[in-house]
């Protein structure tokens, strides 16, 4: 039960229930689609990016609650940064997710660190990496859904 | 709540299922996810041991005595098969995967090559993948039409469309016997009657309907019917297709190789008679062994009291789950396998999962390989208790007050 207290804290449930930066974007500069087929989550995401900088950032989907507060989580950390920025926070939560050594000191966002309570549900990981996919996705300017299968 | 009926002692049938007694996240295992597999017997699980241990070898191959038990008792459970379903012939019976490999079988050795440009194909709007995928695959390949029946609110075919669909260009109704998430029974005979009227062929998933109901494939009246072993006490990996003997002896081989002939030369090669004509290579001989141990099983089982008893527990789950605000059942009809699947408004299924699993409870959450439906709903997923003669009522009330701490956790 610990688990998931960690799992459900309260930035998390926050973020579910009031996703930040939910909606699209009419001209973004790129745009992804994500879905997971193992549970049917779908998500897509929208980016406005100014000189390499990432100004704009909305989503919209359906999902469980780690997908969506994921997702929501992303947008705030996203914006301000680079490309090449974003990228490397796509690495960081990657690790975060997946790895027990994962050393938290690496994520300037301290709110990114409540992901981490996904690692003790593996099944959950997907859910929790869906967004972050779909971005890789949308910077690399790909058109096509992505899936985390 | 009452656990026991005048003939039925769950505590006593719980005793043969070694797996069901363990805690998990340190909670006694509370197992609802039977619709996706059911545990096994240790009756199953010896008979699986007994032939490694005792008398393994290959089957209708060697004239020594391990081989000739083997095969003797492999074909032991075809006759144990044939009498399970009530099929005229023990040949009619073919050992497959899965209910999969049968559908697979079934669409590319009988309807594959007889399917012409403009044909028709009828499926349900309830259908598992595994009773969809298979249809297009034939149907793209001839240029054949899917028409697919749809559902009405509570989760029952609308018959009346399913009537109107059926033409002389229909050649196969391909339908579920029970849906995996609405628990419907769907009316088989009246099904299979009304496609027959047209002169088309009926296939039936019994992947759901086989642990449940009794079987009778002659009084269903269908052409063919494909089961799973594992939804129904045996092990994974091995199903059944049972077919008419004259469809049987019509269609070609679905896979060449050993076992499946009488003669071979490099310009002929003339196949076996069926079942043996289908059965290509060294086939699942354990996994036969332990569905001949499962049915046995099911068979020792007053089969009226099983019945009788899951009705009464998805009588109770269902009375239970109404009384928690915010849930929806999803699949009301009337006549149902004990199969509830819901949802919550402001909880998606993944969570409920999660927690529910936190307190060792096992259900199933997601669109269960059914995602035409789930689009038919509107819904992404569902939730999804489904149960055996195993479950008790202490499970549910323990099921329900995790949903209740589900609606805790969500605030």
């Amino acid at each position: 039960m610990q688990n998931l207290k960690e799992l459900y804290q309260e930035l998390i449930m926050d973020h579910n229930r009031n996703p930040r930066n939910f909606g699209t974007l009419e001209c973004p500069s790129c745009q992804a689609k994500g879905y997971n087929p193992l549970c049917g989550d779908e998500l897509s995401l929208y980016l406005n990016i100014n000189k390499d900088v990432i100004e704009q950032v909305k989503f919209k989907g359906r999902g469980c609650a780690i997908s969506q507060a994921s997702a929501s989580l992303m947008t705030e950390a996203l914006i301000g940064l680079s490309v090449r920025e974003a990228m490397h926070l796509f690495e960081l939560i990657h690790g975060l997710l997946t790895s027990e050594q994962f050393d938290m000191q690496q994520l300037s966002s301290m709110k990114l660190q409540v992901l981490a309570g996904v690692r003790a549900y593996p099944a959950r990981v997907k859910c929790a990496s869906l967004a972050w996919h779909t971005l890789v996705a949308a910077l690399k300017h790909q058109s096509d859904a992505v899936q985390t299968e | 709540m009452q656990a026991t009926t005048k003939t039925f002692d769950v505590e006593r049938i719980r005793a043969d299922f070694p797996i069901l007694h363990q805690e998990i996240n340190g909670y006694p295992l509370v197992y609802l996810d039977n619709a996706a597999t059911t545990q096994k017997p240790i009756v199953v699980i010896d008979a699986i041991d007994d032939f490694y241990r005792r008398y393994n070898s290959n089957v209708h191959r060697g004239i020594h005595h391990l081989s000739m038990e083997a095969t003797q008792a492999y074909e032991d459970v075809r006759a144990k098969v044939a009498r399970f379903i009530n099929a005229p012939k023990m040949q009619e019976c073919i050992f497959v995967r899965g209910a999969t490999e049968a559908i697979n079988l079934v669409a590319n050795s009988y309807f594959a090559p007889r399917l012409e440009k403009g044909d028709e194909i009828i499926l349900t709007h309830m259908e598992h993948h595994s009773n969809i995928v298979p249809w297009q695959m034939i149907a793209d390949k001839a240029g054949a039409i899917l028409k697919i029946v749809p559902i009405s609110v509570n989760g029952e075919l609308q018959m009346d469309v399913y009537q109107n669909l059926l033409s002389s260009k229909t050649r196969c109704v391909a339908c579920t016997y029970a849906s995996n998430v609405l628990g419907t029974i769907n009316p088989i005979a009246r099904i299979t009657e009304l496609a027959h009227a047209v002169g088309a062929k009926v296939v039936i998933d019994g992947a759901q309907s086989t642990a449940h109901l009794p079987i009778n494939v002659q009084a269903l009246g269908v052409d063919f019917y494909a089961f799973s072993g594992h939804k129904m006490y045996a092990p994974t990996g091995i199903g059944v297709l049972w077919g008419k003997e004259h469809l049987l002896n019509e269609m070609q081989p679905y896979q060449g190789g050993g076992e499946m002939i009488s003669s071979v030369q490099f310009d002929f090669t003339e196949y076996a008679p069926i079942p043996h004509k289908f059965e290509a290579g060294t086939p699942n001989i354990s996994g036969v062994m332990g569905l001949g141990a499962a049915i046995d099983y099911m068979l020792s089982l007053d089969h009226l009291a099983i019945i009788e008893y899951e009705a009464k527990l998805l009588h109770y789950a269902t009375s239970q789950l109404e009384m928690l605000k915010g849930f929806n059942i999803i699949g009301t009809s009337s006549e149902k396998v004990p199969v509830l699947s819901f949802v919550h408004g402001k909880i998606h299924p993944h969570d409920i999962g999660t927690i529910l699993d936190a307190q060792g409870i096992a259900i199933r959450s997601g669109h269960h390989c059914t995602m035409p439906l789930m689009a038919f709903l509107d819904l992404a997923a569902t939730a999804r208790i489904s149960l055996s003669f195993y479950n008790t009522f202490a499970e549910i009330d323990i099921c329900m007050q995790a949903l209740e701490k589900a609606k805790e956790v969500f605030g």
